[in-house]
């Protein structure tokens, strides 16, 4: 038999029907839905005449343009309490399960379909979302789509989709101390580029991944999008099967066995041919910072800003453009730049882990006097996890505040905006211009990287703190 | 329900000579909280576009006399992050039915192909070819022909073959579309869930 990947096995296994010289039809086994990319997809069925076709597969929470604080009032701003709303009112006319606002499982998409045993091993997981790829943690084929395949998932439960190129990326080896999955997913898009997976899905492995949590291997492969593949996977093992057992959608009892004994079937075949592979030493990576306006442009913390030289053409005006708008200069150290903002949360760094981490730093000291800092919990879980663990008084005895869950400063749909040319250390996935509001200048970072900055009040390395 | 066909094109082109443009760029968060496809076009390249008051920065192409067409030509890796339609739509709803770039990103490729909007990946040398001859006369005109596959620069004669999935072009050039195609599988589907 020819050796599989595990990408194909799981691929392979959900083609409905093949188009002659075209894309494959594939099976889309969850589906998750928020109130941004969903409403217009809703329309086109509408127009239709039709309803949704597998509600039951179809979860929605409304995050991206929620308020972090007073959650239980209407929201203020009056276009995003309308597409609030409008999720809202769609998804009671298609029975499908909302967790809205006011709901105890409400979250960020990618927070809450892991953490209550929505997300499983060897499914195919779609969102209007391009951070759908965290999913891929648990050994499933997880990718973002735009609005035209979220209506094909209404319609249909499934996509067309051309099968993308494998490929494989290894990191092997111990982690030097302070080094996080951020830190690793920071330096792979250095290495290779925010575009040299582009066309690829990944798998991530090596002794440096398997030694991960399921939570540092969601925020590797929510990171696997921003050096351009569809997504990221690792195959699932002991960690993963711990980390499912007993959540809500979590299969129970008999079931649980049966599908254990699948769950543990799914690896790539050991003489499986990958499109393209990688290997890193986990040893070379160092906590690491961005310094300009695409996820690639990345460095350890104490490294200085290249000076573009060898750059020529419009690589060179790009990577300019890129160093005026941060106000940096090619040869500077990143280390002591003031920072103004701190944000921690998404979907990248918002799990109880990175708080506890947060925590664990700061703990005893005091934020610097001028950083306005956010805490935000990925979801209602998260927080009511930060608040029994003790975590909150940690946060407030250091001059922190725990806000609600969202998506917030990621990607400033709501009122967490960064203001113009300030500057934020943010453990969000994208540093482009404006993502976290006009003329925002941000810095991606773990949340080791960002406490270290909330307390210094500028980069600063966390070792030396 | 279908897509409007395309089939050829002969247009001046809008050069935007930046790599990396991510739809942040092409269309920021904060409009993005419409709930129907309308008015996306006006807020295409948003902060780029318009100054901080409001009034139009006369240095961005687009809000330059002397460029228009229904070409966009970008430089590499276009379309990056996130996985927003809204991005495709804005460009469409500007008027541009062609994007031409050396490199797009994934997702932003297929959702303008469920657009009707046709992207072109042209090598790097016939990019950089096209921002010198639109340089140097911005009137120039280009053709795009998806039958045969072709972008030509009609100033100086050179063209290139661009590639496109056999099953996107038969939608393009005939406007079909692909949710009545996946609704008509729904018996094959049926029996796969079954299976
Ligand atoms: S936290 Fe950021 S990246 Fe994640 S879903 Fe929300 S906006 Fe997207």
């Amino acid at each position: 038999m020819e050796a599989k990947t595990l990408f194909d096995k799981i691929w392979d296994g959900h083609v409905v029907s093949q188009v002659k010289d075209g894309p494959d039809v594939l099976y889309i086994d969850r589906h998750f839905i928020h109130e941004v990319t969903s409403p217009v997809a809703f329309l086109g069925l509408e127009k239709r005449g039709m309803k949704v076709f597998r509600p039951q597969n179809t979860i929605a929470t409304p995050d991206h343009n929620v308020p972090t604080i007073n959650q239980h009032l209407p929201i203020k701003e009056e276009l995003s309490r309308f597409q609030v709303e409008t999720l809202r009112l769609n998804c009671a006319k298609n029975d499908i399960q909302l967790y809205s606002l006011d709901h105890q499982y409400h979250g960020i998409v990618h927070i809450i379909g892991p953490e209550l045993g929505i997300t499983q091993p060897g499914m195919t997981i779609v969102c209007g979302d391009s951070h759908t790829s965290t999913h891929g943690a648990f050994g499933s084929i997880a990718f973002g789509i735009g609005t035209s395949e979220v209506e094909m998932v209404f319609a249909s439960q499934c996509i067309l989709q051309p099968k993308p190129k494998k490929m494989r990326i290894n990191v092997e080896g111990k982690l030097l101390d302070s080094v996080t999955a951020k830190d690793i997913a920071l330096y792979v898009i250095a290495q290779i580029s925010s575009s040299g997976g582009t066309g690829h899905f990944i798998e991530f492995s090596g002794s440096a991944i398997r030694s991960l949590t399921m939570e540092g291997r969601m925020t590797l492969c929510n990171m696997s999008i921003e050096c351009g593949a569809r997504g990221g996977m690792i195959a699932p093992d002991e960690v993963t099967f711990d980390y499912i057992k007993g959540r809500e959608y979590a299969p129970k009892g008999e079931e649980w066995e049966t599908k254990l004994a699948q769950w543990q079937q799914l690896k790539s075949d050991e003489n499986a041919v990958f499109d393209v592979e990688f290997t890193f030493d986990a040893a070379d990576i160092e906590p690491m910072i961005t310094y300009g306006t695409n996820p690639g442009m990345g460095m350890g913390v104490n490294g200085t800003i290249p000076t573009g030289e060898n750059l020529v053409g419009s690589d060179r005006i790009t990577f300019g453009k890129a160093l005026d708008y941060m106000g940096f200069k090619p040869g500077e150290k990143i280390k002591g730049k003031k920072v103004d903002y701190v944000f921690i949360g998404s979907c990248t760094n918002g799990r109880i882990e990175d708080f506890r981490l947060f925590a664990n730093f700061v703990k005893g000291k005091k934020k610097a006097d001028h950083v306005t800092a956010w805490i935000v919990p990925g979801s209602k879980k998260v927080e009511k996890q930060i608040r029994e663990e003790g975590l909150v008084e940690i946060f407030e005895a250091a001059g922190f505040a725990l806000r609600q869950p969202g998506c917030s400063a990621c990607l400033a749909m709501n009122d967490d905006k960064i203001p113009e040319g300030k500057y934020s250390v943010s453990t969000s996935n994208r540093n482009f211009e404006g993502r976290q509001g006009p003329g925002a200048r941000t810095m991606l970072a773990s949340p080791l990287m960002a406490a270290a900055a909330a307390i210094a009040g500028v980069v600063a390395d966390p070792r030396e703190i | 329900m279908s897509i409007e066909k395309f089939k050829k094109l002969v247009s001046r082109v809008v050069p935007l000579p930046i790599e990396n443009v991510d739809t942040d760029q092409i269309i920021p968060a904060r409009f993005l909280k419409a709930v129907e496809r309308k008015g996306f076009g006006d807020n295409l390249f948003r902060d780029w576009r318009y100054k901080k008051d409001g009034k139009p920065n006369e240095d961005f192409v687009l809000n330059n006399p002397l460029y228009s067409g229904e070409i966009l030509v970008a430089g590499k890796n276009f379309g990056s992050g996130s996985s927003r339609e809204h991005a495709a739509w804005a460009v469409y709803d500007a008027g541009f039915r062609v994007v031409v770039s050396s490199f797009f990103a994934d997702i932003f490729k297929s959702n303008v192909l469920n657009n009707g909007l046709l992207p072109v990946q042209v090598p790097d040398n016939f990019l950089s070819e096209i921002f010198s001859t639109v340089e140097s006369d911005p009137t120039s005109l280009f053709e795009v022909d998806l039958e045969s596959q072709t972008v030509r620069n009609l100033k100086t004669g050179s063209s290139v073959q661009f590639e496109i999935n056999s099953y996107k072009k038969e939608c393009l050039l005939n406007g079909y579309d692909d949710i009545d195609f996946l609704i008509s599988l729904k018996d094959k589907i049926v029996s796969f869930e079954q299976a």
